[in-house]
């Protein structure tokens, strides 16, 4: 029996008769409501597999939809459109057109971690949130989250000199989300901030910006993780069916 | 902790592996400056992990979470091989978090450990192995460093009159399978209900709140790619802090300290929701409370005027 799920039941699949007699009984308006049949037939079955394939889904398949993660969700109390229970049925069951209605929410999970605190099974769903967003992108239903971009800008700087510097992070995840910089809100951060800032630190936070700070000797690590990130690419690519980049 | 193992925590804090991280190099700086300024005064001694690396943040797992376990057990790695260190303290929420992370994914899981072990061989540096070194928390450095007893004793400068809400956010107590000496009874830190920044600053003086929200997210990991979401995360903390009377967040993350002074401007600005209560770090209260000057724990480098809050209770 699986469970019953109200936000399978659209405005558009509820039918209602103004006027309608049924062997002589007037059931007119309310009296008449009922859901029109729905017949699904385009199932995914390889839904749970290939995001069980890509990093943070892989124990998705012992979910037994308590709900617990849904009730704890940071960003639910924000948008209750915003449902890892739900999705995890959807991808377990391989109802991937109804999974495709909430595509564009999904990337916003916070990684508050409260889901995988309060899950009795270790399905881990925070892991479970960033696998569903990543498996959307890959497979082209969504462009690139300003997440995944934050992510990829933040990542690139780790990989290349092992350290980061937060104004070029946020310089650079700006340009790649095509966003002007000059936001009201950080203008007036960076006032409050100038008017009592020691004159020794803004110079040292000022030659930060121009000189990356990096770690020694850092090339052979970040050959060694360049080779493994590509090599996880193409795991990736592989298990979710898709040509290899390049490829046509 | 038993009565014994926390004689042994007081000996082995003492002096620790020092591992700031890259937020405490930039707007986090005041929270790096607090903290030595504190060691110091508190008679604790920090040797900086060299050349260390970035922990992964919030961002690198998204990307792949085994490199997250790599560059993090790199760190653990230098500490635990080249300082011969026993103990390595990271105040940085994040940081500490990935760290402990690491940790765990290395006691547990083979394939963590096989990439691990490739990715290092390969950067010509030892492989860290789990249980080499102990991950801490700026907190328990203090807390099993010192203790509430002689952290009282050496209070010159009370904090008493000033109402705190204790801020410790998502990474220092989830998921709490990371953290397993927590939940571990009196004396431990509760993964539900942290305690640990209140039994500090109770004994420099200060009054706490009953502030329902100590691990709320402040959607940090989103700041600026979904500013909205954080905005009335963030907002909620605000909120909550205020009805329950307090004057300042005491806080312990870097990412969350920032979190809550930027967005603390952007709702003023974008939604028009003034909000008057200040952030300032655990270790610059602290610091306060033992007599070092508001300059010295860096209380200027805040976004939010905490100098307003000390001075209006005499305490600057």
């Amino acid at each position: 029996m699986p469970i019953h799920e109200k936000s399978l039941i659209r405005p558009e699949n509820i039918k209602t008769q103004d006027k309608l007699v049924l062997e002589g009984i007037d059931v007119s308006g309310h009296w008449s409501t009922f859901i029109e049949t729905r017949v699904v037939s385009d199932y995914n079955e390889r839904l749970q597999d290939e995001i069980a394939a890509l990093p943070g889904g892989e124990y998705i398949h012992r979910c037994w939809q308590c709900g617990s993660c849904t009730n704890s969700c940071t960003v639910n109390a924000v948008n209750p459109d915003f449902n890892p229970r739900y999705w995890i049925y959807l991808i377990r069951v391989g109802m991937e057109s109804e999974l495709l209605r909430d595509k564009d929410i999904i990337w916003q999970c916070v990684s508050c971690n409260k889901c995988t605190y309060a899950c009795p099974r270790d399905v881990f769903p925070e892991g479970v949130m960033k696998a569903t967003a990543h498996w959307l992108e890959l497979k082209g239903h969504t462009p690139k989250s300003r997440s995944t971009m934050f992510d990829e800008e933040f990542s690139e700087q780790v990989i290349a000199t092992g350290k980061i510097e937060e104004g070029r992070i946020i310089r650079g995840f700006f340009a790649r989300s095509a966003q002007p910089l000059r936001q009201e809100w950080l203008i007036e951060m960076g006032k409050r901030l100038a008017r009592k800032l020691p004159i020794k630190l803004g110079m040292l936070m000022g030659i930060a910006a121009l000189i990356r700070p990096r770690t020694r000797g850092w090339g052979r690590s970040r050959d060694a993780i360049a080779s493994y990130v590509g090599e996880q690419e193409q795991r990736q690519r592989k298990a979710l069916n898709l040509p290899e980049p390049g490829a046509k | 902790m038993s009565g014994s193992d926390v004689k042994d925590a007081k000996a082995r804090y003492r002096r620790v592996a020092y591992y700031p991280g890259c937020a405490l190099e930039g707007t986090g700086h005041a929270y790096n400056r607090s903290t030595k300024a504190v060691g110091k005064a508190l008679g604790l001694k920090l040797d900086e992990v060299p050349n260390w690396n970035c922990c992964g943040a919030m961002e690198v797992k998204n990307v792949d979470p085994k490199i997250q376990t790599y560059l993090s057990s790199r760190v653990l790695s230098i500490a635990a091989n080249e300082m011969h260190a026993s103990v390595v303290m990271a105040p940085c929420n994040g940081c500490y978090h990935n760290l402990k992370k690491a940790e765990y994914d290395l006691a547990k899981d083979e394939s963590s450990r096989e990439v691990v072990g490739r990715i290092s061989e390969k950067a010509g540096h030892a492989t860290y192995q789990a249980g080499q070194v102990e991950t801490i928390h700026a907190l328990d450095w203090i807390k099993h460093g010192i203790g509430e007893g002689a952290l009282r004793e050496r209070v010159s400068n009370s904090l008493k009159g000033l109402k705190v809400a204790n801020y410790y956010g998502c990474m220092y107590t989830r998921p709490r399978h990371i953290f397993p000496e927590k939940d571990k009874g009196p004396g431990t830190e509760s993964t539900s209900q942290p305690h640990f920044m209140d039994d500090l600053l109770e004994a420099a003086g200060a009054t706490n709140v009953d502030f329902p929200l100590k691990t709320a997210c402040c959607g940090g990991a989103h700041t600026l790619s979904d500013s909205d979401t954080s905005t009335k995360l963030v907002l909620n903390i605000l909120r909550a802090a205020e009805a329950a009377g307090a004057d300042v967040i005491a806080t312990e993350c870097p990412t969350c300290h920032s979190g809550l002074e930027m967005h603390q401007v952007r709702a003023e600005k974008v939604l028009g929701e003034k909000t008057s209560v200040k952030m300032l770090y655990f270790t610059q209260l602290l610091g306060i409370a033992l007599g070092l000057s508001p300059r010295n724990v860096g209380v200027q480098e805040n976004v939010s005027d905490g100098l307003e809050a000390l001075k209006e209770k005499g305490l600057a």
